[in-house]
């Protein structure tokens, strides 16, 4: 029990007055006291002031002065959960759901704490006008961060309730014991049920940053393999993603695009679009778009509008790499340029030097739900659904673009056909609602594949330069590494080195990037560990042995162990003809993976067969196993695009490439055997795993690829074309 | 436009729609089936797959005009009395999803191995299901759920 929770705290919890809802927010724009209010009718509300949130994601930068004071609801609310009259129980959320399965996740923290099955838990999550402001679901954070604030607050819950229950027996609070969702009595002769104690109240309890959570080692529900919630509706097709949303009266709209990227519009003849029964044609500064009654005339009718466009020439694939270190700036130092030693030093101590160069291309998200949104104006509210990873960015972007205030636009986000860091911005949302405003009627726009390969962001390519230095005994001397525009994510390691110096830096990018599950991580952890392959090959030490003489972290080397154990790695079967064996090793936002890989390669056509893959991932205490291993396989499997084949071609301002039939993603045919072994820390908390398991596959077949031909591939993707010596 | 008669999991629903109009366009938007998705609209990702006459076919490139007097199955017609296709429990079973968004189109695919071949190879699974992508990357989960699916069918003839 935690002194907040106690029968003498109860004026820790307000009971809400009609004053409350005449007090100014200190900021209008985000979830506040009136907007919580608005929602909140009765029952009990449990509280997680947004600061909760921001403190656990390290020193706040300065004091805001706006967190009120902690016996009121605070200006900001981060998240909450409500037990309504009828014992419901609702968490308020604004973290998205979109395959990584947080939807289930967090109900399990949340009913781990309450003692009550998932099933009674409800999550509202990503909707701008129910829950509370959140940057965004990305970088792995909603395990680590919003879970134990939920947490926090089911367990201050459970301990209010337990305090009512007391009360309403006029019995010690040790006497009342939780018994299948039940509140009961020493004796067992009476019992209570969440709606018998909140039934008649209107009680609010902020939560404070110190409540008592269970341990890993004390979780029922967390660290089970709950099924996917609602998945019986994914099964069935009755789940409704944006992309499904009808609504009376809604016309379908269509973007006319521009012929190239940084294109000009020189003139627009709309003419024949608008002869075209109930066609609108909107020509707004560069956006072109027509809406009509149906799909197929939408589509006809932006067929038909005239435009002219002008675009300057543009740079290529082919000019790419050398462009990206030409347009480079200066390191930034925020970025992680941590120097260490002398790497000339290191250099002199050294036996053997290597300085080399990797390269990775930029590639698409290719989420299979294109972007989509739909948009509705009621007066000046605008309302827009729309598969996003932040709802409160795309409000913000929504309410520049047309000049209202924010509390003017809601953004609701039904559970997404996938994002993989592409779906962080809004411009569907914002044609959509342009489309929507010109007609006064609702408009549905889904970008088309070509849209989404084509207009969406791409991950950063990026050219990264290596220069080592290692002593005959496999100790690393010097280590310089200089990452141009790919991202500094990763780029610090575990490795031992004496002498350092790692830099990213910035660049000018022909194309529009972003967001990619992993960010960075992947182009710094192929360039890292293609090269460690490359140092223990030139002192004669095998990828194993050569990590771990240079590794003392505890972590990583028990991941790399588990690895190579499961795989067999000291005992493979060397000198097979065309048969190879990679390792690799890493470390990213809390998690740690280890990745070998078996590849074959048939020289008379060049293809490259990943065999057989094993991944040992741990990320602390596992909330979920079944959805743990279902991540890491996901992120193997995208991972192999990536390594093997996915590249996007561009030239002159277009995309060349923007069709699967040309952009090649992984299939059922390219899946190799997959073993996956978790690590189940539960003395460490947990950490996110939807993106660092994705980090390991591309060096690990590289090296692989290196063990069966003796050529170094040192450029993503590996074998677009197929291997050729 | 035109007056279209079709047969969509076992009801004749009238429709208007223009002859060239892909059979997803009508099933989507003027149905209101919308559990068959738009991936690609290129035939090339195998989420709008739906059975005509038990095959599989590409409703994003089939203009509705010639399924006309076809029989025509989507994932909301799988279901029957309530209880869900042997494939659909063990796609639930296997965990065989993440964003569920290529799972009707991987579903349907699926029916249509399964009833030329109830007990598909691992081989047969990969060459046939190969036109359907799973961008979140659960193909092993797919392929344990036709191996769950094919052992419940297994059961229930014993």
């Amino acid at each position: 029990m935690t002194e907040n929770s106690s029968v003498e705290n109860q004026a820790n919890m307000i009971e809400l007055e009609r004053y409350e809802l005449f007090e100014n927010p200190a900021y209008s724009f985000q979830f506040d006291r009136r907007e919580f209010i608005k929602i909140f009718s009765g029952g009990i509300a449990l509280i997680v002031p947004l600061t909760n949130l921001l403190a656990q994601e390290g020193p706040r930068q300065g004091e805001s002065g706006r967190g009120g004071m902690n016996r009121s609801i605070p200006n900001e609310v981060g998240a909450w959960i409500h037990i309504d009259e009828d014992g419901g129980v609702t968490v308020y959320t604004g973290k998205v759901e979109m395959g990584q399965n947080i939807r289930t996740s967090l109900s399990q923290a949340v009913a781990d704490e309450l003692h009550v099955p998932v099933s009674t838990i409800r999550l509202v999550m990503g909707d701008t006008a129910r829950t509370p402001f959140d940057m965004g679901t990305f970088g792995s954070r909603s395990t680590p961060t919003m879970a134990p604030q939920l947490r926090k607050a089911a367990a201050t819950a459970r301990e209010l309730l337990i305090d009512l229950a007391a009360q309403q027996w006029n019995v010690d609070r040790g006497a009342v014991k939780i018994v299948e969702s039940r509140f009961v009595n020493h004796d067992a002769t009476k019992s209570l049920s969440l709606a018998d104690l909140a039934k008649g109240l209107k009680l609010v309890k902020v939560i404070p940053e110190n409540v008592a959570i269970a341990t890993p080692k004390e979780w029922t529900i967390a660290g089970t393999g709950v099924p996917k919630v609602a998945g019986n509706d994914f099964v069935t097709g009755k789940h409704q993603y944006t992309s499904d949303i009808k609504l009376p009266g809604m016309l379908f709209g269509k973007v006319v695009r521009p012929s190239a990227f940084n294109a000009t519009l020189v003139s627009v003849d709309t003419k024949a679009a608008e002869a075209m029964q109930g066609v609108k044609v909107v020509h707004d500064g560069t956006f072109v778009g027509v809406a009509a009654a149906d799909q197929m005339t939408a589509s006809r009718a932006a067929d038909v509008v005239r435009v002219e466009w002008k675009a300057e020439a543009q740079p290529s694939n082919v000019e790419l790499f050398a462009l990206l270190k030409k347009q480079s700036g200066d390191n930034r130092a925020e970025d992680g340029a941590r120097p260490l030693g002398s790497i000339p030093a290191g250099l002199a101590i050294a036996d053997k030097k290597l300085e080399l160069t990797y390269a990775v291309a930029y590639i698409a998200h290719a989420p299979l739900e294109p972007r989509a949104a739909v948009a509705e104006w009621k007066d000046d509210q605008l309302t827009v659904w729309t598969g996003t990873q932040r709802p409160f960015g795309v409000r913000g972007e929504l309410a520049e673009a047309f000049r209202i205030p924010e509390e003017k636009v809601r953004v609701i986000v039904p559970d997404t056909g996938s994002a993989y860091g592409g779906k962080h911005t809004g411009e569907c949302a914002i044609e959509a609602a342009r489309l929507a405003r010109a007609t006064n009627k609702p408009v549905k726009l889904v970008w088309t594949r070509e849209e989404e390969f084509t207009w969406a962001y791409f991950r950063p390519a990026g050219v990264i330069d290596v220069k080592t230095g290692v002593k005959n005994d496999g100790t690393i001397t010097a280590w310089e590494f200089h990452n141009y525009n790919s991202g500094p994510a990763a780029i610090q390691h575990k490795y031992d080195i004496p002498n350092q110096n790692i830099q990213f830096h910035p660049s000018k990018s022909p194309l529009r990037q972003g967001s990619y599950r992993g960010l960075a991580a992947t182009a710094n952890h192929f360039a890292r560990e293609t090269h460690i392959d490359e140092l223990a090959r030139i002192v004669n030490i095998d990828a194993l042995p050569f990590r771990l003489k240079n590794l003392k972290d505890d972590r990583m080397r028990a991941v790399l162990n588990a690895a190579t154990s499961r795989f067999g790695w000291s005992s493979r079967k060397t000198g097979v003809a065309d048969t190879g064996y990679g390792l690799s090793c890493g470390f990213d936002k809390g998690g740690y993976v280890a990745t070998c890989a078996e590849v074959n390669i048939d020289r008379s056509t060049g293809n490259v067969r990943i065999v057989r893959v094993v991944e040992a991932f741990e990320c602390g205490a596992i909330v979920n196993p079944t959805h743990l291993e279902n991540q890491i396989e996901g992120a193997v499997v995208m991972a192999i695009g990536g390594a093997l084949f996915e590249s996007v071609d561009f030239a002159n301002g277009k995309i060349l490439n923007p069709r699967f039939s040309r952009y090649r993603v992984p299939r059922f045919s390219d899946v190799p055997k997959i073993e996956i072994v978790l690590v189940d820390r539960k003395d460490l908390p947990s950490a996110g795993a939807g993106e660092t398991p994705i980090v390991g596959l591309a060096p690990a077949v590289g090296n692989a690829i290196f063990d069966a031909t003796g050529t170094r591939l040192r450029s993503l993707p590996l074998v677009s074309k197929g291997f050729r010596t | 436009m035109s007056k279209i008669t079709l047969n969509v999991n076992g009801k004749k629903l009238p429709v208007d729609a223009d002859a060239e109009t892909s059979l997803l366009m009508v099933l989507r938007n003027d149905l209101g089936l919308t559990g068959t998705k738009y991936g690609c609209g290129q035939a090339q990702c195998g989420a709008c797959t739906v059975l005509v006459d038990g095959e599989p076919v590409r409703s994003c490139v089939t203009p509705v005009s010639r399924v006309a007097s076809k029989q025509i199955t989507t994932i909301e017609g799988l279901e029957k009395d309530g209880q869900l296709h042997p494939l659909q429990e063990a796609f639930l079973k296997a965990d065989a999803m993440q964003c569920g968004y290529c799972t009707s189109g991987m579903i349907m695919a699926g029916v249509a191995l399964l009833n030329h071949n109830p007990r598909p190879t691992r081989e047969e699974i990969v060459t046939n299901m190969e036109g359907n992508i799973c961008r979140c990357g659960t193909y092993l989960r797919i392929i344990k759920a036709f191996e769950v699916a094919s052992s419940n069918a297994r059961e229930a003839v014993k």
